[in-house]
């Protein structure tokens, strides 16, 4: 049963498709004095009524009631309570529904700007603490140093020897010439610190998008192995740096590990006739569940396969590599809703996670977590962490599910213990 | 015979530009370069004044500075420090061991030799 802006949405579909209003009623089976108030917000629609008008307009149900706008909507309330002039915070489902393309124009504005301002802060943290930076300073300020010291000796000495003279000369000679290789040294320093920061804030950034924008499925290792890595660095617009190439050859070879562990079309063909369970799938191809969750997250999308995320950190909680699932916010910055089992799996290591879970669009998956160590255990070595998530939507709810939020900040749950942060959906 | 400095620096030109500034005002400058050694080298023949780079070979200047603070023999040393690294952060580090002066480069020459005479009033 929805009210909200569902009549909006319907009557923009008719429009769309250049319908009267007189002649969908009739198609439905319902007055046309009826469906003008539905379409005016004044009736609540559900049930017979949506899934006819849905298959009358030819959308999904969902795509009325819900607007396939709920995320359009977060993200937008989320503009709306930045710092700034205050702005109609009850228009905002009605720029999702009628002005989507201001609103997508909104939000990839702000993604932008976030953006930009991680790359200002890693610029930022970069000048204040980048080592080789810091040595050319030092040896800008000690090649200036010298000069003056020495200029001021030759101008405040009238009566300075020939020899004294000579070589104070060479010095200044030998310095300044220093003094343009440390310049320039430090011109091309600077550049490339641009150039690194331009697109994305980090190189863990860059390639978390790498991925993200392939779904986690790279079909060239899928196919060729690990011998399609190094093309693959070369072609990926976002590994546009050393640093990138580095961090994303890296976590190319781990996939290709797994690859090669699990091949992706005997997985689909085993998850088709046994479920899509890690735990079992992962006895199944006699692999370490991380491994299986992360290949079922790379299966390819198909009509029986069902839409599976995935989501891994570290130790410190930072997540490494995010794919959302339908109806899933996954936080692009920041920190994510702390009940995520994700989360709680770094408090148990080795023991695996299995809980029903349900999102802030109202959508179910079941979730599994596993904290495993990263590498062997080593004697005097600290040990590091991985978590991993995948997230399977589900229909039915067979326990009450645990409900999650993306972050707090854009959290619904009002009455969650585990909130740090007030949401800005609960102040409007 | 006038006072004594130990000038621990490894870049030679402001070395020669240091020297001959402090040579001329009647000090006798003595020079090293190594931060490993540097220690060592104030205990073989003890100075009336230390001007001590940070960044150095082999050691820093913290380092040193630290070291020296924590034995008798030069707890009261009065010690410039003379370094490109002028961050406040810098500057209480080397207060919190004890520095008596501390002066950032590019100085001038004047300020550098008032505060030299200063920590060793009565000299040259």
């Amino acid at each position: 049963m929805q009210l909200g802006m569902a009549g909006t949405r319907i009557r923009q579909r008719r429009l769309d498709l250049g319908l009267r209003q007189l002649d969908l009623a009739r198609q439905i089976g319902i007055s046309a004095s009826y469906l003008n108030l539905i379409e005016h917000n004044r009736r609540r629609i559900g049930g017979k009524v949506l899934l006819a008008l849905a298959e009358a307009l030819r959308v999904e149900p969902e795509t009325l009631s819900e607007g396939g706008q709920a995320s359009v909507v977060a993200e937008l309330s989320k503009i709306a309570h930045q710092p700034g002039a205050p702005v109609e915070l009850g228009q905002i489902e009605e720029i999702a529904t009628r002005f989507s393309g201001w609103a997508a124009r909104l939000m990839a504005q702000d993604a932008r700007i976030a953006a930009l301002e991680q790359s200002a802060s890693a610029l930022s943290d970069q000048l204040a603490h980048d080592p080789v930076l810091s040595e050319k300073m030092h040896e800008m300020l000690s090649t200036v140093s010298a000069i003056r010291s020495t200029a001021a000796i030759l101008v405040e000495t009238p009566d300075i020897d020939d020899e004294w003279r000579k070589r104070f000369h060479s010095n200044i000679d030998t310095e300044s010439r220093r003094l343009a290789e440390t310049s320039a040294a430090m011109a091309a320093l600077l550049d490339g610190m641009g150039q690194e920061t331009d697109s994305f804030a980090t190189p863990l950034e860059a390639v978390a998008r790498f991925f993200e924008s392939r779904h986690l499925h790279i079909a060239e290792i899928e196919t060729g192995g690990a011998e399609a890595i190094e093309p693959l660095l070369k072609a990926g617009p976002e590994l546009n740096t050393d640093p990138v190439r580095d961090l994303a050859r890296q976590m190319l070879e781990d996939y290709a590990k797994d690859a090669r562990q699990v091949d992706l079309t005997a997985l689909a063909k085993a998850a088709k006739q046994n479920g899509f369970d890690p735990g079992a799938l992962a006895q199944i191809f006699d692999v370490a569940l991380p491994v299986m969750m992360r290949r079922l997250a790379c299966l390819p999308a198909a009509p029986d396969i069902p839409d599976i995320g995935l989501v891994t950190c570290d130790s410190a909680g930072a997540i490494l590599l995010r794919k959302a699932p339908l109806g899933f916010s996954l936080p692009k910055f920041g920190a994510a809703c702390p009940l995520w089992p994700l989360f709680s799996a770094l408090g148990a290591p080795g023991q695996p996670i299995r809980r029903l879970v349900r999102s802030a669009q109202d959508q179910l998956y079941q979730a599994y977590a596993i904290c495993t160590p990263l590498r062997a255990a080593q004697f005097d070595q600290p040990v590091s962490y991985r978590s991993s998530m995948v997230l399977i939507g589900v229909n039915e709810a067979t326990e009450p599910p645990l409900d999650l939020g993306p972050s707090c900040r854009v959290c619904p749950h009002s009455s969650c213990l585990s909130r740090r942060e007030p949401s800005i959906l609960l102040q409007t | 015979m006038g006072k004594s400095v130990l000038l621990i620096e490894d870049e030679p030109n402001i070395i020669e530009a240091i020297s001959f500034l402090l040579e001329r005002d009647g000090w006798t400058v003595r020079l090293h370069s190594d931060g490993l050694t540097a220690v060592e080298a104030v205990y073989a023949k003890a100075p009336d004044v230390v001007i001590l780079d940070v960044m150095l070979p082999g050691r820093s200047g913290f380092e040193i500075l630290k070291e020296l603070r924590s034995d008798t023999r030069s707890e009261h040393l009065p010690i410039l420090m003379l370094t490109a690294r002028g961050q406040t952060k810098d500057r209480e580090l080397a207060a919190s061991y004890g520095v008596s002066q501390f002066m950032t480069k590019p100085f001038s020459n004047a300020e550098m030799l008032e505060t030299v005479r200063a920590l060793a009033p009565g000299a040259a």
